[in-house]
């Protein structure tokens, strides 16, 4: 089954880009895609890292992981029998990540102290909202350049979900990272977004700004019900 | 007036030094659609698991049906009729999705049943959730909203006289929460009381007849969908601005 169809993005140094679309539209694939965890059938996902241009078409997941790309999965796929710090340590699987392990631990249980509280905890027995922020921190463990956060604001209670959005964007703003999250909470993902695409049925049907998408009749159609 | 269905009484329940309920009280009428929400950790899944069995409270009574079931297993209140979802659903892997509705069919059975006879209940069941075209699927092939309806179908096939619906919505798109609130409507007339665990203002407001709000372990609001949101205790701690 043919699942993307001809779909470019491009995401410059430091942006946040959302990708926007309803379920079965092919968010989690294109961030697969990128990963290295599905191969596309065509064309290629060119990274750009101090001027050398590198394709990652082709590339194992680890590779991907070690140029400084991570995601946060869809559903947060932790490992439930571990500890909320062994989660965290797992996370730090590469190179540079391990030089960076300490400083990365105390940043991310000063954005999200409830995992400081909980270190010995495991993960599995945690409710929804503290397994996002433990899939986030995880992610952040790697030391990523750039982070592909799949629908964070599932699961999430109205107040956390924007609570979330603002530690995204803070995380993004410290770490300088480079965003791209999918999701279909639309106005959560608006206020930290610096501009997005529509996907529709595999298909980048829409570029643009928040103005221009808050404005787009598509999003009118998905997202606001009218 | 008729008893409850059933009533969770001063529940108390700890893990290690942090009391993630601290005497909390419930009930819900027969025939009622309940909301039940509050902000993430606030202690609504331990509540669940408390009424299903996987946790022993501390203190405090959960009566069902005017009979005191604290003590009683897991499967015995699962035959009793109170089913739940899981918020991480945990099927068998190695089985397709009948065969998995299968397992909870020919026990509530009691396990008379012919395994043909559950197969084809089974597959009612995908049918009225809208995925009988994934029947012959292996779970680890299915996609998260599809494995959440698998998960809905796997709690319906326990015959519940009481379903409580561990954020069933999450990750659903808009029309998608409509189909699935059309399934629990038609349960609901069917007879089948319902507790509602939501995030999804639009999917727990437009069902919920009454809505309870717990934060950190403790009950802070009851009242119908409008009362609610209109209660600023409700709104500083899980709505925000
Ligand atoms: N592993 C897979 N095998 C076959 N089809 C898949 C697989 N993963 C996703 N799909 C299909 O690809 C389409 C896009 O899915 P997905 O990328 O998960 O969408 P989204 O993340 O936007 O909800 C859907 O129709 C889905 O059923
Ligand atoms: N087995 C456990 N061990 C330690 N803490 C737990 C356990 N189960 C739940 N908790 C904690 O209890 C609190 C309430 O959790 P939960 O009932 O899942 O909240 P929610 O209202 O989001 O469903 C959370 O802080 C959670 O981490
Ligand atoms: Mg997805
Ligand atoms: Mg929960």
């Amino acid at each position: 089954m043919k699942v993307l169809h001809d779909v470019s993005i491009e995401m410059t140094e430091g942006e946040t880009v959302i990708l926007l679309g309803t379920n079965g539209n092919g968010k989690s694939t294109l961030i697969k895609t990128i990963m290295g965890i599905v191969p596309p059938n065509q064309g290629e996902i060119i990274f750009e890292s101090e001027g050398v241009q590198i394709n990652l078409v082709g590339k194992k997941p680890q590779e991907i992981v070690n140029m400084g790309i991570t995601m946060v999965p869809e559903g947060r796929r932790l490992f439930p029998q571990l500890t909320v710090e062994e989660n965290l340590y797992l996370g730090a699987f590469r190179r540079e990540a391990r030089q960076n392990l300490e400083r990365n631990l105390s940043y991310c249980f000063e954005v999200f102290p409830r995992l400081g509280e909980r270190r010995t905890q495991l993960a599995g027995s945690m409710s929804g909202g503290e397994q996002q922020m433990l899939a986030l921190a995880r992610a952040i463990m790697s030391s990523p350049k750039i982070l592909l956060i799949d629908e964070p604001s599932v699961g999430l209670a109205p107040i956390l979900v924007s609570q979330l959005m603002t530690s995204i964007k803070e995380m993004k703003e410290n770490l300088n990272l480079t965003v791209l999250m999918t999701e279909q909470n639309f106005s959560q993902a608006t206020k930290i977004a610096d501009r997005g695409y529509i996907i529709v049925h595999g298909k980048i049907e829409f570029r643009g700004s928040n103005v221009e998408l808050s404005g787009n009749e598509l999003v009118k159609q998905y997202y606001l019900g009218t | 007036m008729s008893q409850p269905l059933l009533e969770v009484q001063q529940v108390f329940k700890n893990f290690g030094g942090f009391a993630a309920l601290s005497g909390v009280n419930i009930y819900v009428n027969p025939g009622e659609r309940l909301g039940l929400i509050g902000p993430n950790g606030s202690g609504k899944t331990t509540m669940i698991n408390c009424i299903s069995g996987l946790l022993t409270p501390e203190k405090g009574k959960i009566i069902f049906e005017g009979n005191d079931i604290t003590q009683m297993t897991p499967h015995h209140r699962a035959r009793a009729g109170i089913m739940r979802t899981f918020q991480i659903p945990k099927p068998f892997n190695s089985m397709t999705v009948v065969e998995n509705l299968c397992i909870p069919l020919e026990y509530a059975a009691e396990h008379k049943t012919s395994l043909s006879v559950a197969e084809e209940e089974a597959r009612k069941i995908l049918t009225l959730i809208g995925i009988e075209a994934l029947g012959d699927l292996k779970p680890t092939g299915l996609t998260q909203v599809d494995m959440r309806k698998m998960e809905l179908a796997r709690s319906l096939a326990g015959r519940p006289k009481l379903l409580i619906l561990d954020e069933v919505m999450a990750g659903l798109s808009g029309s998608e929460v409509d189909e699935i609130l059309e399934i629990l409507f038609k349960l609901n007339e069917q007879g089948i009381t319902i507790i509602m665990i939501e995030h999804v203002m639009r999917a727990v407001l437009g069902f919920s007849k009454r809505i309870s709000v717990l934060n950190t372990g403790l009950n802070i609001a009851e009242g119908t969908p409008d009362e609610i949101l209109n209660n600023p205790e409700v709104e500083k701690v899980y709505l925000g601005e």
